[in-house]
């Protein structure tokens, strides 16, 4: 019929406009003409392999990207924690193995940074800190016959504030050091301050087995292991950095940072045990001089016990 | 009513509601009757008439929830009896009993021993809080306070052997004791964990399982070792 021929054009550019506005949707057109017919399926969201490029990397990221939601809503920090058990797996192996072809960022977060293995992370090495450390003053107990064991619960406070601030805000600085960096036109190219503080998270995982293995009262041990926790984990973090940020001073204080939360940790919560006495306060942990300091509060801790045995 | 009766008033000869739109009721007509709706007695509702009853029963009830509750963590099987009515006393009752008897623990200065009450306290409540989160986040399917109320009747078998160890605790505090604590104290927590993530597991996506099971170790873990490293004075 005449009247049919005439609407057919028209459908036909209206379906052309919509086509080139959305090349990946999929289409069926009820027309004769085969040329019309386009069934364009879009690709698929599969996980990438390992091992392909950043090219591929970038073109899924850009389909990742859902509707920004709000900031109050539930499925905002959802977005968060869209990862599977194999996936937070890969990235803690990433996490202990520096290799220098490998950016963590680009190669195992692949636009999706998530908060699950930060926050769980940071949790682990609070309490590991804290039990382990309360642990290594056991074997004190065996030398000296005045030795009282407490469990020192207050130091859990003290490992949860340092460690999530460390976890926190240190990434927090870095991120709005590069964005001001970029912001002066120096290099393109950032890391989301989510991303920033997911390499953290994930870095902070050689430290747990590091704390663990402390309880094994060999000085030297220790010390090595602190070493190469401390090594492994930073050479993570520098690796990240060095494309974005070619410059050594930033690099230096990134592990130099990483590497002093480390020998803080180790100080203060596996010290000599001042056996029975109060704990000392951790300005003096810190400063390495805690075999010397802990004989005077001992005399009172001795006095004071002697007086409360005999009430 | 009103309407049939115009209608038969108005055109009593033509067929049925032919005309209708063309009636109309004189005013002289009374149209007036009684609707009245047959209201049976009120069926015994629950949620309505417990105003009345005496305080014995009102207390009962909750205690036998409760109580039921208990049961089911002790000898956890897949019911779904904890989830679907869910309450926060028991959670509360455990936390506040297992808190107080971690008091009395060695302190030789302030805050050299072991966990204070409202340590206790937020490590439970605010652990809860967080796994529930932590779960939901992860594509849960649980509602948030049925999470809370799992997680809080599974202390039931630590608070138990909080009570063990103090009793253990009164009878010496040398080795033996210290290994048989060790045991109860490890047998109750894997009871935790076991009876927790059976309840669970069931509402989680099945590829993130264990991100969701290992928070809930943790949780246990921590409180385990509050309740073993439990030094009296």
């Amino acid at each position: 019929m005449a009247a049919s021929d005439e609407l057919r054009f028209p459908e036909f550019e209206e379906a052309a406009e919509l086509l080139a506005a959305a090349p990946g949707a999929t289409t069926a057109s009820a027309s004769e003409r085969p040329s019309h017919t386009a069934l364009d399926v879009g690709p698929g969201y599969e996980e990438a392999e390992p091992g392909e490029d950043a090219d591929n990397a970038e073109l899924l990221g850009g389909q990742k990207q859902k509707q920004p939601r709000s900031f109050w809503t539930f499925e905002y920090y959802q977005a968060f924690f869209d990862v599977d058990t194999h996936q937070v797996l890969d990235r803690i192996k990433g996490s202990v193995t520096p290799l220098p072809g490998r950016n963590f960022v680009r190669h195992h977060l692949r636009n999706n940074p998530d908060l699950y293995g930060p926050f769980w992370i940071c949790a682990t090495l609070v309490f590991a800190l804290a039990i382990s450390g309360n642990l290594s003053h056991l074997p004190e107990k065996r030398a000296s016959p005045s030795f009282h064991y407490s469990p020192q619960f207050h130091k859990v406070t003290i490992a949860a504030t340092v460690v999530y601030c460390y976890a926190w805000l240190v990434p927090l600085a870095l991120w709005g050091y590069l964005r001001w960096r970029q912001g002066s036109g120096a290099r393109a190219g950032t890391y989301s301050f989510l991303e920033t503080v997911c390499v953290y998270g994930y870095s902070l995982f050689t430290y747990i087995p590091a704390a663990v293995l402390w309880l094994i009262p060999a000085a030297w041990l220790q010390w090595l292991l602190l070493a190469v926790a401390a090594l492994l984990s930073a050479s993570v973090l520098a690796l990240t950095f060095w494309p974005l940020v070619r410059a050594l001073a930033l690099l230096a204080a990134v592990v130099a940072l990483h590497a002093l939360l480390a020998v803080c940790c180790k100080l203060y919560f596996f010290q000599r045990p001042p056996s029975a006495g109060p704990a000392p306060s951790p300005l003096h942990a810190t400063l390495g001089t805690e075999p010397h300091r802990s004989r005077a509060p001992q005399h009172f801790a001795n006095l004071s016990q002697a007086a409360s045995s005999r009430q | 009513m009103a309407a049939a009766e115009g209608s038969g008033v108005g055109g009593a000869a033509k067929p049925l509601f032919a005309g209708l739109s063309d009636v109309s009721i004189s005013e002289d007509i009374p149209v007036e009757g009684e609707i009245t709706v047959p209201v049976g007695s009120q069926s015994p509702d629950e949620d309505y008439s417990t105003l009345d009853e005496p305080v014995r029963d009102t207390i009962m009830r909750d205690l036998k929830a409760v109580g039921k509750k208990f049961v089911h963590v002790m000898y956890p099987k897949k019911s779904s009896a904890l989830l679907r009515d869910w309450d926060l006393w028991g959670p509360l009752v455990l936390c506040v009993s297992l808190a107080l008897m971690l008091q009395d623990g060695s302190a030789d200065s302030k805050d050299d021993g072991g966990p204070q009450f409202a340590e206790v306290f937020v490590i439970i409540w605010f652990g809860a809080v967080v796994i529930t989160l932590n779960s939901k986040l992860l594509g849960g399917t649980i509602s948030f306070f049925q999470s809370l109320c799992v997680l809080g009747y599974c202390v039931l078998p630590l608070t138990v052997a909080m009570l063990v160890c103090r009793l253990v605790l009164l009878a010496g505090s040398g080795t033996v004791s210290f290994i048989v604590r060790l045991i109860v104290v490890i047998a109750m927590f894997g009871w935790s964990t076991l009876a927790s993530t059976a309840f669970l597991a069931d509402s989680q996506p099945p590829n993130r399982k264990a991100l969701v099971v290992y928070p809930i170790f943790l949780f246990y873990f921590v409180i385990s070792w509050m309740i073993l490293t439990f030094t009296p004075q």
